[in-house]
């Protein structure tokens, strides 16, 4: 939905639409975690990054495969992700972020991981077997996520001075991301009127209260909420990091639209 | 017991077949040959992961990019597999790991040259892992129990990588006009390094004899790169694939594929480091090794923190 798009409407536009939004994120974030591989810090880590982005890009199929047949336009996953403009996305604007050091990756992931773990235990619950029984599955892999970044949280924070500087500063620099999982807008009111959405500001205090929670057992300073928060990656607006991404995981697709790869 | 008599004591166990094992007596040179040739593949699998992982980013579709992910995060598992089997016969692998990149170990010489588009991906499947197998196939009979034992295991993910590969290969082979140049020119230019990857031959293999006589291999490099041509070559047809080798030509009286000179000058520079690709790898390596430093001692620092708590405690 860039800024000339039409509002989604019907219930099942609104559902391909919050399908669309989910996917992103974790295209998005799956794709940035990829880049780590081969260049973890230890072959542990190798390991279990690729495994979240693996999962990441796993659940981002499923999502978007859902939202085409939703649509029924004939459309597939690989349209979804390959023949769309930055513009066109709706992921948040913190999992966009290059991956920055160990200690940034595993702040912004356990973030997220928090957020997901509490939207999906929602979303688990809507009213549409086949995304609920979805959020379900995708559930017990999140927990995983969240379980692998909170011991990192801990290890960092509370390891040694250098590591302790380097995760806050990770949290420090990616707070002005977090408002934005929050924002409720048309599409999630309508969501959850429909029956399939949660309602975000509930999530809120929740979240706040396990981050705050790791946080602090890992011996750091939860950022300020009183700054400035980023805003717009549900409407398509992004920061300039993500038209490179999009350049480079789509060009070969794009390159040849009519050679099969699949 | 002298020496000798010790030695013989080995041998005979060998040449019974038995496995041996990490606690029992083996000669010194037994145990330094295994450790250089364990770490040295436990190396190759982790930079490995460098030309694949190049193609992660922009593979051409979702499906495509999951097979590659989970190719590549394989390999890693092979490595730390492999790396476990060297930590039984008494170094650690920061010892291996520290030797490779900043010492004289060496990984294989295929993993020197660049992957250039998305059809170096799928030869890299369906040849590199295809001729791993065959070499780790032997190397599952190997004398050395924990490298046998780790080989059976990894041979099974090497097989599903080959086959994904080559699939991949044949679609590209029978696609676009631009799919099939590219699928041809990454079989040209990976043919020959493929086949180095068997070692040099046997006339200059100073340790393939040692080798072979205590059981850690049973083929010779020669005899390996032959099973490999001979297998390859109909996979090559079946795809409508041809093999840069004119001189490639049946031999009906020994039954195998005669095929041309291999480029063994290019081999030895790139052994000896000046290939294409050398130094970006090791570069790439230490890199990660050395950003990493940080994070393993936050790690090692946490947990010593962790324990004194937890005597306090008790
Ligand atoms: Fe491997
Ligand atoms: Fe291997
Ligand atoms: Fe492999």
């Amino acid at each position: 939905m860039s800024t000339l798009d039409q509002k989604p409407t019907t219930r099942d536009e609104v559902l391909f639409e919050y399908l669309v939004r989910l996917a992103d994120d974790r295209l998005i974030l799956g794709q940035r975690l990829s880049e780590w591989c081969g260049h973890g810090p230890e072959l542990e880590e190798d390991l279990a990054l690729a495994n979240i982005a693996l999962d990441m890009i796993g659940h981002a199929g499923a999502l978007y495969t859902y939202a085409a047949e939703i649509e029924g336009q004939g459309r597939d996953e690989d349209d979804l992700a390959y023949f769309r403009d930055d513009i066109d996305f709706k992921n948040l604007q913190m999992l966009e972020q290059p991956i920055g050091d160990f200690g940034y990756t595993i702040a912004r992931q356990f973030l997220f991981s928090v957020y997901s773990y509490l939207l999906y235990s929602e979303l688990k619950k809507a009213e549409d077997e086949q995304f609920s029984g979805m959020a379900d599955k995708h559930l017990k892999e999140i927990r995983y996520h969240l379980r692998h970044s909170r011991e990192w949280v801990l290890r960092l924070g509370d390891g040694t001075e250098e590591s302790h500087r380097r995760i806050q500063d990770a949290f420090d620099d990616l707070w002005m991301y977090t408002g934005e999982m929050f924002d409720m807008d048309e599409v999630d009111r309508m969501a959850v009127e429909h029956g399939f959405g949660a309602d975000l500001k509930q999530l809120r205090e929740e979240w706040k209260k396990n981050v705050s929670e790791v946080i602090e057992e890992a011996t750091l300073k939860v950022p300020r909420d009183d700054q400035y928060m980023a805003s717009g990656g549900r409407t398509g607006f992004h920061t300039e990091h993500l038209g490179h991404m999009l350049a480079q995981m789509q060009f070969l697709r794009r390159s040849y639209p009519d050679a099969e790869w699949t | 017991m002298d020496e000798q008599k010790q030695l013989d004591a080995f041998q005979k166990r060998i040449d019974n077949g038995e496995t041996i094992e990490p606690k029992d007596r083996m000669p010194d040179r037994y145990r330094k040959q295994l450790i250089r040739m364990m770490s040295q593949h436990a190396h190759s699998e982790i930079v490995g992961m460098l030309p694949e992982g190049n193609w992660i980013q922009r593979a051409p579709s979702l499906k495509r990019k999951k097979v590659l992910l989970a190719k590549v995060q394989d390999e890693a598992g092979h490595g730390l597999y492999i790396y476990s089997a060297v930590e039984t016969l008494g170094v650690t692998r920061r010892e291996v790991v520290e030797d490779y990149m900043y010492g004289n170990a060496k990984y294989s010489s295929i993993f020197n040259y660049p992957t250039l588009t998305y059809a170096d991906i799928c030869v890299i499947g369906w040849l590199v892992d295809g001729a791993a197998i065959v070499n780790q196939t032997m190397l599952a009979r190997s004398s050395y129990g924990p490298y046998a034992r780790s080989m059976v295991r990894i041979c099974k993910e090497e097989s599903f990588h080959k086959k994904q590969g080559y699939e991949m290969l044949a679609k590209m082979a029978s696609g676009t006009p631009e799919q099939k140049k590219m699928a041809q020119d990454a079989v040209n230019r990976w043919w020959w390094p493929t086949l180095m990857m068997f070692g040099p031959p046997d006339d200059q293999s100073p340790n393939s004899q040692e080798l072979i006589r205590w059981g850690v291999k049973s083929k010779t490099n020669d005899e390996l790169r032959q099973s490999f041509v001979d297998m390859t070559v109909m996979e090559a047809k079946a795809i409508g694939i041809e093999i840069p080798d004119p001189d490639l030509k049946y031999n009906h009286e020994t039954g195998h594929w005669d095929f041309g000179e291999v480029p063994w000058d290019e081999f030895w520079e790139v052994i000896k480091g000046n290939g294409p690709m050398n130094r970006e790898r090791i570069r790439a390596r230490r890199k990660a090794y050395e950003e990493g430093a940080w994070v393993r001692e936050a790690a090692s620092e946490y947990a010593r923190k962790k324990r004194l708590e937890e005597e306090k405690a008790s």
